[in-house]
């Protein structure tokens, strides 16, 4: 219900990992370089590869939003704040824990792809190919990922009506926090 | 492509974060590896709200009432709000690193360390 035949499922393939190697390629760039103004550049690539993957996920809204939120907003904030403050040249250091550290999170991600790869996830099309899940519910899912833009608007008005509301009171401080921490005296 | 491949992605992509979160002296940097753990945490709320069957429609198979089909999204509004506060955090953390580097010429995160002593 939700591929569309081999090809495009190939082709999705080819994008995701082209997707995925980028970003994790322009992540490791924003930790390992020492030029900060590079890191931040890199750290942009990675938020554009993020909004790919979003597309890849039928999310087209958080990709649109990732695009604008992190890509417009936050990158250019942290770019002027790195030429704001001229410590550029001296980049960025690592303390003692670089190693030992390194380690950790290898581990981590270790540890986090082995239960990634182990668990026994209840995938839709796994549940609708084992017809725990009806054809017709089957549809209904591929008629809510084609178009999901209202559903999300409806559910940020409906269910989590309270946490859109305190979210912009939460931007609202953090607005005018920032301005309060920023002034000169 | 499947939820695997994307969970994968994403625990690599927050170990590299936290690397950088926990290593790193500058505290831009440690703001910008805080923006990839985010970042991970985004993909992978929402790959799972795309492949995996939420408790309403796996208690009740038949459902097509849009009660039930909303929960699909659940993964999707909190990214939204994730990325709502990720916004206000940067916002703030950079202005306290801006009047850190106002105060004592340094943006390195040894050199604010009052609340230890």
């Amino acid at each position: 219900m939700l591929g569309q035949g081999t090809e495009a499922s190939l082709l999705a393939d080819v994008v995701f990992w082209v997707i995925a190697v980028s970003s994790v390629i322009a992540a490791l760039g924003v930790v390992l370089l020492r030029d900060l103004f590079r890191a931040a550049l890199f750290l942009i690539v990675s938020f554009l590869g993020v909004a790919g993957m979003f597309v890849l996920l039928r999310a087209e809204f958080l990709a649109v939003v990732q695009v604008l939120v992190y890509v417009g907003a936050i990158s250019v904030l942290i770019i002027f704040a790195i030429l704001m403050t001229r410590d550029v040249e001296e980049g960025s250091p690592t303390n003692r824990f670089r190693l030992p550290m390194a380690i950790f999170a290898s581990l981590f991600a270790a540890v986090a792809i082995f239960v990634a790869i182990t668990t026994d996830w209840n995938t839709i099309d796994g549940a609708i190919a084992s017809g725990a899940i009806t054809a017709a519910t089957g549809q209904r899912i591929g008629e809510v990922f084609s178009n999901t833009i209202p559903w999300i608007g409806r559910m940020l008005l409906r269910d989590f009506v309270l946490a859109f509301e305190v979210a912009s009171v939460v931007l609202l401080a953090a607005l005018i926090g920032a301005l309060a921490l920023i002034r000169e005296r | 492509m499947s939820l695997e491949n994307f969970l994968i992605v994403a625990a690599i992509i927050f170990a590299i974060g936290l690397y950088g979160a926990i290593t790193k002296h500058n505290a831009i940097t440690v703001l910008m590896s805080i923006e990839l753990m985010f970042n991970a945490v985004n993909i992978s709320a929402v790959a799972m709200s795309r492949y995996i069957v939420p408790a309403g429609i796996a208690q009740n198979p038949q459902a097509t009432a849009d009660e039930v089909m909303q929960f699909l999204l659940t993964g999707q509004v909190f990214s939204v709000f994730i990325i709502t506060v990720a916004a206000a955090e940067v916002a703030l953390g950079l202005a306290i690193v801006l009047t850190i580097f106002r105060q004592r010429d340094s943006i390195f995160v040894s050199d604010a360390s009052e609340l230890k002593q």
